[in-house]
Parts: structure tokens; C-alpha cells; sequence
């Protein structure tokens, strides 16, 4: 069972609390943007197998959504993280060093 | 490559059996191909199998990272049916439907399909409406269906409880040449006869690297060293994101988990394939009297193979109800598969960047039913540069809007 800690309430929600809501940090392109960046946006995926960033909403708490760093291939959690924000912020990211040292950056 | 046959069984029984040959070669990689296939599930060893038979292109590897048949295509709970809603779908399925119907004879090995009848159960009037629009949309694709009363379902099902207090049973969509198959003599007899044509299965290697020059493909590294090939076939399901990204593009793909779960074996109880959309559930049982049962899949990318305990209760909670007999019974084996998911539930049968590289996937949860029709498409496009039966599922669809959408159809598409 997935259990992430929502950045705001601080509670350790179980799965069952929450709502999974795919790739974190896309840039959106809207009207007027070339057909390959919406492309890109809407559908493609780089659909990682190791260090993920995601969109979880705290469905059946605060209601709030929020961002977790994971890893597709091991179901570890390095972190959650509010999602105001474009880029993982440094503690994550020293998180995911700490324990992958070989870890290129997001895609 | 000796037949198997009724004759042959008398004939081993009468020397201790001691004249059986191995059902394919495990031989080492030469150094260049015709073609290369990725993955060696149903899809990838189909397109191997129908590359030689229907093209005469023979000089072709498939290259698989564990054991052939052992990612999805020996994971899944083996529903055949063809009652899609949009024509491209119901054109393909059919197609491979119809190849189930013969393909023991075909290749010379018991896949033991059963179209025993699957009934997709109506539990809401959205349901009734949605199942009434496919059988009608099935009635002009050429596809037998028709939609059936709660009387009608009780009586290809008796076991089924059809005045559930939460979700009552008000019809079903039956298809009745629908059914099942061995999975795993699927992939075994695909890769025994590919085998004798010749072609190389070459298993526990994975394929790292995809090399290409001005734009072309011309091999690929791989845990045994660098094989080359004019043309590569990319037919690895879950893991087709990882791959693209090797090959130098994207994919509209996500990959997470999907699981089903057997019970211990019991006295034959139902005759027919049940499924249940509304509550995510469905169930048949085996030839060995196990209970097999599947649900819906998880919300978050996964690679591991394993799935969220949540979705399993969910399921058997609606299915209990649904089948009140199964609610003493014991679960004996309960596992995932990693399926690849596009926007639309449909599949991708394509071309891709990369002169030379095609790719086949986003079968998601349902693509065990469309192996033979899939292999068929997916070699003639290989072949020839085009296949009928694969042209609308090119992946510009998503660039260009042109969704073939089963998701709103179907709810699940198992
Ligand atoms: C639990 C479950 C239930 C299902 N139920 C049904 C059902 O009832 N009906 C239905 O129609 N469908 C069902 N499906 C879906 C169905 O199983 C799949 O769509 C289908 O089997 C996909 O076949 P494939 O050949 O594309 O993939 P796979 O069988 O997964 O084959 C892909 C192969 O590629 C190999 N591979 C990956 N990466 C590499 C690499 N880099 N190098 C070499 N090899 C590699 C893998 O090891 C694997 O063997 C179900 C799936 C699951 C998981
Ligand atoms: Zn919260």
C-alpha cells in the first residue's frame, strides 16, 4: 500500500485517500503554441522507469493537490512537496542524490 | 519439425515418450537481420510468425529480456472478445477473433480456445444504453452481438445473484463465438513455429540501445553485443516507453499496473465469461476449475509488477455480491502485469521518427484477444509500408485528433 504525507495536513495518507494525477512540472501550451509543443504537452510522456514527479490530490482530506518524487521501479518515495512551484525543489532533489548518485535530472 | 498429433501421442506412449523434440531452438544471434522484433509476447512472436508466412521474410530474430511469454501475455485472465464500438477496433479484433477460431489447426498447437460466450453486464441505464449502441454499431461491422434481458443472463449463468441491492444485473451485451484461450500456448505455439521457419528466438537478452545513422535504424545493442537489422519492431508492451526513449522518441504512453487473482480449483459452476464494468470486475473459470478473476488497473506508473491491494478488494467486494457462491472460496495466486495505456484505450500499429523502426503497443488491458489480428497488421505494415487493418491506429492519431475512443465506450476494456 502507497502511503505519501500530504505537504499541508502533515498527514500520512494511505492510498485510499488519495487521487493520482500523472506527470508533475509539464509546461502548459495552449492556443497559439506549435503543434509539436501541444502535441507534447497533451500526450507524450518520457514515462519513466526510476525517478518519477507526479500529481497526487488529497481526495478524501484537505482536497489540496500536491507533488511526490517516486521511483517507478522500486515504489520508493523520496518526498512530497506542495505544488506551487515549476521544479522540484533542493531538498528533494538532494533526496533522490542521496540514494540515486547516478541519476541524470528529469527527462 | 514433427507434427504433433493423435498419432504421434500413441507412437511416444509406445517408446516411453523418449522421442519428443524441443518445441523451438535456442540459438545464438547472428550477426545481421532482416528483421529484429523487441519482445517476445504474443504481439511480437505473431508479427515474427506472419512476417514469414504471409511476406516470405524469414532472416528475422526476436529478442526478448526474460523468458518468451512471460510478460503480459502469460499474466493476463485470456478474454477474447471483438464487441468494440468504433469500426477500426471492432475491424482488428474481429480479424483476430476470427484467426482464434482456427489457430490450433494453423499452427499445429492446442491453444484451446473456447469461445464459450462472454456477457458484458448492463447494471446501470447508462449501461442499457451504452451495450444497445454497440450491438447495434456490432450489428453493422459484421460482428455477431446482441444485447439480452436479466431472464436471458440468468440462464447462461445461473450462479449469478441479478437482484444485487447495489448494482442488479438489467442485461447484458452476450457475444457468444467470444471466449478464451491457453495464453501461454499461444505465445508457445507462435514461437514453435516460428521457430521451424527458421527464425531465431533469442531469450534472456535485452535489447540497451537503439543505433541508428542519418536518421535510419541499423541495429541493436544488446546484453549479447551489437546485432544488426534493416528493420526493428518495437513490441514490448509495458516497457515501451523505456525503449522509445532508447530509439530517440516519445510515445503517448503511460505504463501501471493490473492484477488478477485465481482461486483454489472447484466443481464446474459457470460455463461463460462474466464481466462486470460498472464495478470493475469479471470473472470466468479455468478448465482446471479455478475461479480467474480481474479487475481495474492502477491510477499511478508503476514498473514493478506489482499492483495496489485496494483494487483487488474492490473487485472481489463486487463480485461477491454479484456471485455470492465465490464468497467462502480461497485465493491460491494473485499477481500483476505492467500494461501500457494510451489516451484513448486503443493501440498504436505505426510507424514511427526513426526510418525503419515500428512500433506496437498501448494494448493496455485488453490486447491478449488481439494477438493474431495484431501480428497480421503489424508484419504486413513491416512488410509493405502499409496494412488496412492498421491505418487508423498510427500514433499521429493524438497530433491529429483522431481519436479511436473505446475509453468512453467500454469503461474497461479487459
Ligand atoms: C492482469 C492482466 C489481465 C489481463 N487480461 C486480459 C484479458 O482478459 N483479455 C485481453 O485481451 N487482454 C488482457 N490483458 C492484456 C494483455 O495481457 C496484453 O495486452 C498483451 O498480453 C500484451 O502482449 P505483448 O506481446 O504486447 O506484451 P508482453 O507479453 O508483455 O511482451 C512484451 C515482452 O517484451 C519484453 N521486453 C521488454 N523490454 C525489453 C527489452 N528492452 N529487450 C528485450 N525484451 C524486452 C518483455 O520481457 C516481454 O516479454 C491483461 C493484462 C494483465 C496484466
Ligand atoms: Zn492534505
Amino acid at each position: 500500500m502507497l502511503t505519501l504525507t500530504c505537504p499541508y495536513c502533515g498527514i500520512a495518507a494511505c492510498e485510499t485517500e488519495l487521487t493520482p494525477g500523472g506527470e508533475a512540472h509539464l509546461t502548459r501550451f495552449g492556443p497559439g503554441s506549435s503543434d509539436d509543443d501541444f502535441e507534447a504537452y497533451l500526450f507524450l510522456r518520457p514515462n519513466v522507469r526510476g525517478v518519477h514527479f507526479e500529481r497526487w490530490r488529497h481526495a478524501m482530506g484537505c482536497g489540496k493537490w500536491f507533488l511526490a518524487a517516486r521511483d517507478t521501479a522500486t515504489l520508493e518515495v523520496f518526498g512530497t512537496y506542495p505544488a506551487q512551484t515549476t521544479e522540484p525543489p533542493e531538498d528533494i532533489v538532494a533526496a533522490i542524490k542521496a540514494k540515486r548518485p547516478d541519476w541524470e535530472g528529469r527527462p | 519439425m514433427r507434427r504433433y498429433s493423435a498419432f504421434a501421442i500413441a507412437r511416444e506412449a509406445a517408446r516411453h515418450h523418449l522421442g519428443w523434440e524441443r518445441a523451438w531452438r535456442s540459438p545464438t544471434p547472428k550477426a545481421q537481420y532482416d528483421v529484429v522484433i523487441v519482445g517476445a509476447g504474443g504481439h511480437g512472436l505473431a508479427t515474427a510468425y506472419y512476417l514469414g508466412k504471409n511476406h516470405g521474410i524469414r532472416n528475422v530474430a526476436v529478442i526478448e529480456k526474460g523468458w518468451l511469454g512471460g510478460g503480459n501475455t502469460g499474466r493476463n485472465t485470456t478474454i477474447i472478445r471483438s464487441n468494440y464500438l468504433q469500426d477500426p477496433s471492432a475491424a482488428i479484433y474481429e480479424k483476430a477473433r476470427s484467426l482464434y477460431e482456427t489457430l490450433s489447426q494453423d499452427l499445429n498447437y492446442n491453444i484451446m480456445f473456447s469461445p464459450r460466450g462472454v456477457m458484458m453486464l448492463a447494471q446501470t441505464e447508462h449501461e442499457i444504453r451504452g451495450y444497445r449502441r454497440t450491438a447495434h454499431a456490432n450489428a453493422l461491422q459484421g460482428v455477431a452481438t446482441e444485447f439480452i434481458g436479466p431472464a436471458k443472463v440468468k440462464e447462461l449463468c445461473p450462479i449469478i445473484n441479478i437482484k444485487g441491492p447495489r448494482y442488479p444485473v438489467l442485461g447484458a451485451l452476450w457475444q457468444a463465438r467470444a471466449g478464451t484461450a491457453r495464453h501461454d500456448a499461444v505465445a508457445w505455439g507462435y514461437a514453435r513455429a516460428c521457430s521451424d521457419m527458421g527464425m531465431d528466438i533469442i531469450q534472456q537478452t535485452e535489447v540497451t540501445g537503439v543505433r541508428r545513422e542519418g536518421g535510419r535504424v541499423t541495429g541493436v545493442e544488446t546484453t549479447k553485443g551489437f546485432i544488426g537489422c534493416s528493420k526493428l519492431g518495437i513490441v514490448v508492451a509495458g516497457h515501451s516507453g523505456v525503449m522509445a526513449e532508447r530509439a530517440g522518441f516519445r510515445l503517448p504512453i503511460e505504463s501501471v499496473a493490473l492484477q488478477a487473482l485465481v482461486s483454489e480449483p472447484i466443481k464446474p459452476v459457470m460455463d461463460v465469461v462474466v464481466m462486470a464494468n460498472t464495478v470493475h470486475g469479471y470473472m470466468s473459470q479455468s478448465d482446471k476449475g479455478e475461479m480467474v478473476i480481474g479487475g481495474g488497473a492502477d491510477g499511478y506508473n508503476n514498473y514493478t509488477q506489482r499492483g495496489s491491494f485496494h483494487h483487488v478488494e474492490e473487485t472481489v467486494r463486487a463480485l461477491v455480491e454479484t456471485f455470492p457462491i465465490i464468497s467462502r472460496l480461497k485465493m491460491l495466486r494473485w499477481w500483476g502485469g505492467i500494461v501500457d495505456m494510451t489516451g484513448d484505450r486503443s493501440p498504436i500499429i505505426s510507424k514511427t521518427p526513426v526510418d525503419g523502426i515500428f512500433v506496437n503497443c498501448g494494448w493496455g488491458t485488453g490486447g491478449f484477444k488481439a494477438i493474431p489480428g495484431s501480428g497480421w497488421a503489424m508484419a504486413e505494415l513491416m512488410a509493405k509500408g502499409h496494412s488496412p487493418l492498421a491505418a487508423e491506429f498510427g500514433m499521429d492519431r493524438f497530433r491529429e485528433g483522431r481519436f479511436i475512443d473505446e475509453s468512453v465506450a467500454a469503461g474497461v476494456a479487459h
